[in-house]
This record gives C-alpha cells, structure tokens and sequence, in this order.
C-alpha cells in the first residue's frame, strides 16, 4: 500500500520551474535543428468554394524560395475521412482561412513576403457562416463531445412546467471563443525520407519527426501516422515544453500536416511553421457559440419538478464537433423531469473543437443564470435553492455519488466571502459604483482515460527515471507525476526524474478532459508497484519495470463528478457601465489535491479565464466574408493583469476513494466552470439587470 | 536587402548580417537562437518577447534589428547571472507566479524594466500625484505590467511576486 505524505499532497514547486523563469526551457520553435527552412501557409479568402487557378510564379522568383506547394502538387495522403487534415488534397474550400498552399523559403521574412505574391483565383459558391435558433437544416448529432447521446427526455417536462408554481423560460447566448494560448501552434517537421514512392508519395521506409506544440504528443503520432499511411513507429513527435493549449493542441490540426507536406517538399530540410496570431483564429479551433434555452420548474419552495436544456450550436460543414453543452444538465439537480438536447448547424466556418471544459463551460452559464432567475422568483436564496435541490443520487443514471459536496462547497465559501452582507438587487451603491455579489455551481467530470503505460528504471546511485510520453502545457503534471512516483516508490522528490512529452517514451493519453494526473498517475503507481515487486528495495542498476494503466471498476458503479462553488464582486460604474470585478473566489471538491501549489494555480487560472470569458471574449466572424475579423489580442480581449484583482481558490480536504489509487478526480477544467455565471448573477445583484448574453459589456447596463 | 549590425546580448558581443525586414525579436530567435523572449503575437499586442533594450523594456517584435546596432540587449536569460536567478525570477518560482511558461520570459523582463520606472519615479496611468516618488501598490503593478498577457492566468500570482519583490 503506497503512502500519501511524503511528496503527494505536498506543495513542491515546479520541477521545470527554473528553466521556465530564466527562459532556457525549449519550446517547439526554440529546439535547435540543422539548416531550417521556414514555411508560410497561403489561406483561402473566401468561404466556400473552389480553386479555380493559381499563380505561383511571383512567389517562386523570391529569392530564398525553396518551395511552393498547392493541391496540384503536394504529396498524396491517405484517405482518413477527416477533412480538416486532408491539407491540399483537393481544390475545395470549406472556409474562409483554410490552407490552399504554402511558401518554404531559407528566411521566415522571405516565406511571408512570398506567400503574398500566391495569387489564387476562386470559384465561389454561396455560404453560411450566421447560426441562427430559427434557421433551417438545424440536425441532431450521432453523439455530442464525450462519447454522450444527443437527446434526453426523463418524464414529461412540459407537463411538469404547465402545473409548476414557479417558471424560467429564458434563452442564453454565449459567442464564438477561442482558446487562445500563448504559444501560437508551432510544427517543426523533420522527414527521413527513405525512398520516394512514385509519384512523390511517403514509401515504405520514410520518417517522420515533428517537433510540435502539443497536449498529447501519442495522439498526434497515431493521427498522423494514419494521414500519411506510415506504420505508427515511423513517427515521432516531440514536446517537452507547451506553451498552453486548453483544448486546442488536444487534437492534431491541419497545420501539423502542412508542417510536414511543407519539409516533403524540401528534401533534407527541417521546415519550421508557426501559425502567426492570427491565422489561430482559423485554424487552430473554438468554441461554438451558443444558443441556450433553460427551462425550470419549481415548486413555490423552489424544488424543481422540470429541468429542460436545449441547445443550436455549430459546427464546420467539413468536420463534425458536437459540443456537449446540455450534458451538465442532465446530473446538476433533482428535478424527475428533465429534457436536454443539442442541434446542430453545419456552416461554412472553421472546425470548432476542444476548449477549456467543452459543454460545462458554456452550458453551466446558463444553467446558473437560470438558478439565479429561479432563486430571485421564487423569493430564495440562491444557495437554499441549490441545496433544496441538491439529488441523493446521480438523476440520469441512478447510480450513487462517488462524493457530491456541492452544498459543502457553498455554504464554506458564502461563510468565507462574506455572502450575508449581499443585499437586494440594484440596492448598494458605494460613491459611483453599484457593489454585488453572485454565485454559481460548478461541475466537471472524472474522465481516466485507458491506453497509458509507465516505465520505471533504476539509474543507480539511488536515483529512478520514471518515463511516460505524456504532456505539461503548465498544469503542472510534471511535477506531480514527479510527487506520485517519489510515493510509490518510496523514495525522496529529488531521487525521482520524470521524463514526458515524447512519442518514443511509453504511450499516454491526451492531457484533456482533466484527466492526465489521474490517467498517468495511475499507470505510474502500478509501475513503481511492478517494478518494487520485482526488484524489491535494493534494485541493481539498469534494473526496469512497467505497467499499464489499471482498469477502472468504481467508475462504472459510481456517478463520479467534482464540484464547486464560484463567488464573485462585481463593482458596476453606474455612469459607464463598466464592470469590475474586484474579488472571485471559488470553493472546490475535486478528490486528492497532489500538489496544492499548483493546483490552485490550475483552479485560479480557471477562473480567471472564466472571469475573461464573463466579461471580454467574443469573436466576431463576418457573414459576409466567412472572416474572424477581430483575429488578435488586440480586438479579441482576454483578461490581462489591470482586469484581475483578487482571484483565490481553496479546496475541501478530502479523497475520493473510488478515483483510483490517487483518490484525485481532476482539477485542469473545473475552475472555469461557472465562473462567468457567478459574474452575471452578480451583475444582477449589483443593478438589477439579468444578462444572459455573453461578454457582459458596458452598453447593455446602460439601456 | 541585408545590412551588418552589432548587438551586445546578454553581455556578448554578436556581430550578424541580416534582411533589413527582421524584427529584434527575429534577430534575436532566428539568427542568434537566443529563444528567450517568445513570439506570442508578432505585432506588440501580448508582451511575450519584452527584453531591455539598452535598459529599457521594449516588445522586440516591433523593432526592427537593424535599429538597434550597437545596442545593449538583456533577456530573460540573461538576467539570471551564473545560472543564479535574478530576485524576480526567484520571487516568479516561489509564488508559482507563471504555469506554461511561455510568457513568463516577457513577465520577468517587463516586471524589471518595470521596477527601474518606479524607482525613477515615472508615474503610470493609475499615479495620483504625478511629482512626487511612485508608491508601488498593487494598482500600479497591475497596471504597468498590463502589457504582458497571460492566458494560464498567473496574474494574482504574478502581482504577488512583484508585490514581495517590492518590499525587499
């Protein structure tokens, strides 16, 4: 049995942390290679449509050009059905931003210059880039995000919102957001190219490493293994370093392909490509905007008889990513009614895909506004209306709690944020400025995801490398892997090295869905147990052992999900508008904490990014043009230091003993879950006016 | 068309020939791999590549290198001296002021440009008096440093680094 206090549960700063402060850490464009050449992507500037003719003379002269590739010549792919990564395979344009071709040259100055002079000439078909809760074509989805059913309907909803005493009907948006890392999305392809198959194809013999920004350097092996028809082992992926991703670097995209048509073209150079800020806004995924409509019914004690979440939201005609914004709906609360569904648009728009907490995080804004709506009109406070609602056991599938302290979570943090002194909407005006307060729920999922494997080997002199090829994009799973092999082999934190972030390092699944530590982790423990059980405490040197990850049984006799509570001051100027939010604070249950330091880091981040979401992030795409137009930092905000005052996070002291050996249930997601909706309830309070459109700008309190 | 230029980088004089189109920030990363300051936008609008130049901080990207000949250039690299580092970046490591790193070369080299500003008592957006010394509260950290984004959202932490850092 492995002992949790010597390193787990400790709060050891970050193993990388040196390197990252002093700027020596490497990250996938700072890796050194042999005589780069540099790549720059031409992109379609229409919607929808087809290449008639391109010119690629001008750009072919440019001194230093090496290469420019189109769909008229780049090297054949595979047909993996997927067609954000069928990259130059044809003439068509599914929208505006998509690759059409790329420039390779011996400057990054030469290869943009070049790429300019590409004039493409284009067949343009109409598009449809404007979701729209009325439009037509709308379409239930196979499966949403996750593996969950589209549609859900317990009882009889619309009779239970006929007899209720109490009613919410209301419709929420949330806009087109972007996941927006600090690190643009960054491939260095590097080919072994083996013979040349006829035709300029990838023959048998050919290798390719990628260094790349990434959340799961396996999963972009395996993807890209399949798009250039190469067996799995002769591609390698490399990211020690990543500089963020929140979803986006979860998945490969067609930048990934292009790095790599790019370096074929090339032969025997490494072609660098980075995707500049703004070409991310296209290419790199989103979020969906939303279109929400939250039904309760509630008894005049406020307990709900009806729960109803339905969402249109879209998705890329050329790719489906079903986001699964009305599955929180389906556990939150007790109510015997419940209907939830999502419909889909199919437009001519970039692909959407994973963002920080997909479906909880804007699915939880509307949801807790609609409680907020709820507790205001049934004459409740809003953590009694939570707590009266508060399901013994899971509602969609029966099953026990693993541990739900939701009602825990809220009552420590009203105690904590002074929430007695919140007083009647639009009532407390200090100088200019009208004060509230708000809360909201939060929830995520225990997700551990099967298919990591740990090596552990004995280096002698007292010292164990423990290998695993999975990802730190700023989590901190680094460190905490560190901690659980340091415990599990009974060891100090300083006799235990971690090495992550290689193909060629043991397999592990994507850092998402907040379940790397826990996925890992798992795999770690069992191959410090594999490897004490062999080798016992005097292993010789050179001595190794691995394990798969475990199976997971509680996880399907238990409803396993963490939980929290967002508190948050809003001060909204009452000339302007402006909406200040001088203190968040957020009460969590998410299992063990392995490393308090950087788990509230996780959990204010997440709020943080909540808070930018509440009250900054929109992108605006133009219908006529298909175009993201605000494709930067500087029209397309997120929160920066003058926007974040007093953010803090504190966590019950507990585990959860059916979430594996760790007893964690995941803390990357959950702190943005909520967040923006405690913003708004707070808004309320603070003028009396209910958004349920995000940002919250300044123009709709002032109407 | 290329030009000749010497830039003194973290105290090493690197003499280089480059398209008169590279940015600093270029320069810096492309020709001389000194990867330290980091391309986050290319266009001044995340902070992600702020060095000193010649002692004061600057977004690298917006400066094209053949201005700079001659200058002195200190990254975030370069201020750890013997691979010691500097208070700030000791204060970013024990307030777990940064997650993935990769704006917080930018972070450091704003927050010691920053610090100069103060104590040469240049007034912010958010100073009351604009004569007399600046006071360093948390306003005005906040406020200098808005410059610097964070998308991981170690700006309470950050601020709480530079707040200590301050005292000292």
């Amino acid at each position: 049995m492995t002992v949790w206090r010597e390193a787990v549960g400790t709060p050891a700063a970050r193993v990388e942390g040196p390197a990252k402060v002093t700027g020596r850490a490497g990250y996938t464009y700072d890796r050194p290679v042999t005589d780069p050449a540099y790549a720059f992507p031409v992109q379609a500037t229409i919607a929808r449509g087809r290449v008639a003719s391109i010119d690629s003379a001008a750009a072919a002269g440019v001194e230093g050009v090496l290469a420019v590739v189109t769909h008229r010549d780049a090297a054949r792919l595979a047909d993996t059905g997927d067609a954000e990564l069928a990259v130059l395979q044809s003439d068509e344009v599914g929208f505006r931003g998509q690759f059409v071709g790329v420039v390779v040259a011996e400057t990054p100055q030469a290869a943009r210059y070049a790429a300019g002079l590409v004039r493409v000439e284009y067949e343009q078909r109409p598009h449809d880039t404007e979701l729209r809760a009325d439009r037509p074509g709308l379409y239930a989805p196979e499966q949403v995000n996750g593996g969950f059913v589209s549609d859900t309907d317990e009882g009889d909803v619309d009779a239970a919102m006929e007899a209720a005493a109490v009613t919410v009907d209301r419709a929420y948006t949330t806009p087109m957001e972007f996941n927006s890392p600090m690190e643009p999305h960054v491939s260095v392809a590097v080919w072994d190219p083996g013979e040349r198959a006829p035709g300029g194809g990838f023959a048998e013999g050919a290798r390719l490493t990628l260094f790349d920004s990434t959340q799961g350097p396996h999963v972009v092996r395996s993807t890209l293994a399949q798009v250039f028809g190469l067996p799995p082992e002769r591609v390698r992926v490399i990211s020690p370093y990543v500089g963020g991703g929140f979803g986006s670097k979860g998945m490969p995209h067609a930048h990934n392909v292009l790095a790599a048509l790019a370096a074929w073209a090339v032969p025997g150079r490494p072609v660098k490509l980075a995707l500049t800020r703004q070409q991310m806004f296209a290419l790199a995924g989103h979020r969906t905007p939303t279109i929400q409509r939250v039904r309760l019914g509630a008894g005049a004690d406020g307990r709900l008889t009806a729960v109803a979440h339905e969402v249109v939201e879209h998705t890329s005609a050329i790719k489906e990513f079903a986001e699964q914004t009305a599955v929180g709906a389906r556990m939150m609360y007790a109510a015997p009614n419940r209907r939830t569904s999502h419909r889909l648009a199919a437009l001519d728009v970039p692909v959407p895909s994973w963002m920080r907490a997909p479906g909880e995080a804007p699915g939880f804004f509307a949801l807790e506004v609609a409680m907020d709506e709820l507790a205001q009109a049934c004459g409740l406070d809003p953590i009694e209306l939570r707590a009266r609602n508060d399901p013994e056991v899971d509602p969609e599938s029966g099953r026990p709690w693993s541990g739900r302290h939701l009602v825990r979570c809220l009552r420590e943090g009203a105690a904590r944020f002074g929430w007695a002194e919140r007083t009647a909407p639009g009532t407390r005006l200090v100088g200019r400025e009208l004060v509230g307060l708000g809360v909201a729920a939060s929830t995520y999922p225990y997700y551990r995801l099967p298919g990591s494997r740990a090596v552990v080997e004995y280096e002698g002199g007292g010292r164990y490398t423990v290998r695993i090829g999975a990802a730190d994009i700023g989590t901190g799973a680094w460190t905490a892997l560190t901690q659980i092999a340091a415990d599990a082999l009974g060891c100090r934190l300083r006799a235990v090295r971690v090495e992550i972030g290689d193909s060629d390092l043991p397999a592990a699944t994507v850092a998402g869905g907040s379940s790397g530590t826990t996925s890992w982790g798992s795999a770690v423990v069992a191959a410090c147990r594999a490897f004490r059980h062999v080798y016992g405490e005097q292993p010789p040197a050179g001595a190794e052992a691995g394990a798969d990850m475990p199976d997971d049984p509680d996880a399907e006799r238990f409803a396993m999900h963490s939980f929290g509570a967002q508190f948050a001051e809003v001060r909204v100027d009452a000339d302007t508008g402006e909406v200040r939010v001088p203190r968040m604070l957020g009460v969590f249950s998410v299992g063990r904490v392995v490393n308090p330091r950087t788990a509230r880091s996780q959990f204010i981040g997440g709020m943080t990014m909540g808070l930018s979401m509440a009250l900054h992030e929109r992108g605006v795409l133009d219908h006529r043009t298909g175009h993201v137009i605000n494709h930067d930092l500087a029209e397309y905000h997120i929160a920066t230091h003058a926007d974040v005052v007093d953010v803090d996070a504190v966590w019950l002291d507990e585990e959860d003993v059916h979430a594996g050996p760790l007893g964690a249930r995941g803390i990357g997601e959950i702190g943005i879950v909520g967040a923006a909706a405690a913003i708004a309830n707070a808004v309320h309070n603070a003028t009396g006016v209910r958004v349920r459109d995000l940002p919250i700008t300044p123009d709709v309190l002032l109407r | 068309m290329d030009a000749r230029i010497t830039l003194r980088v973290d105290g090493r004089v690197r003499p280089l020939a480059l398209d008169t189109r590279t940015t600093l920030l270029d320069a810096l990363r492309d020709h001389l791999s000194v990867t330290s300051p980091k391309k986050g936008c290319d266009h001044g609008q995340c902070g992600a590549c702020t060095v000193l130049l010649d002692g004061r901080r600057v977004v690298s990207c917006l400066i094209l290198a053949v201005t700079c000949d001659g200058a002195e250039v200190t990254t975030a690299q370069g201020l750890a001296q013997e691979g010691e580092p500097h208070p700030v970046q000791r204060a970013f490591l024990e307030k777990d002021a940064f997650q993935c790193g990769f704006c917080t070369p930018g972070q450091v080299c704003s927050a010691v440009g920053m610090l100069e500003e103060v104590k040469a008592g240049h007034p912010s957006e958010v100073t009351d008096d604009l004569t007399g010394p600046v006071t360093l509260d948390d306003e005005e950290i906040r406020e200098r440093l808005s410059g610097n984004l964070c998308r991981c959202g170690a700006y309470v932490n950050i601020v709480a680094a530079l707040r200590e850092e301050a005292e000292s």
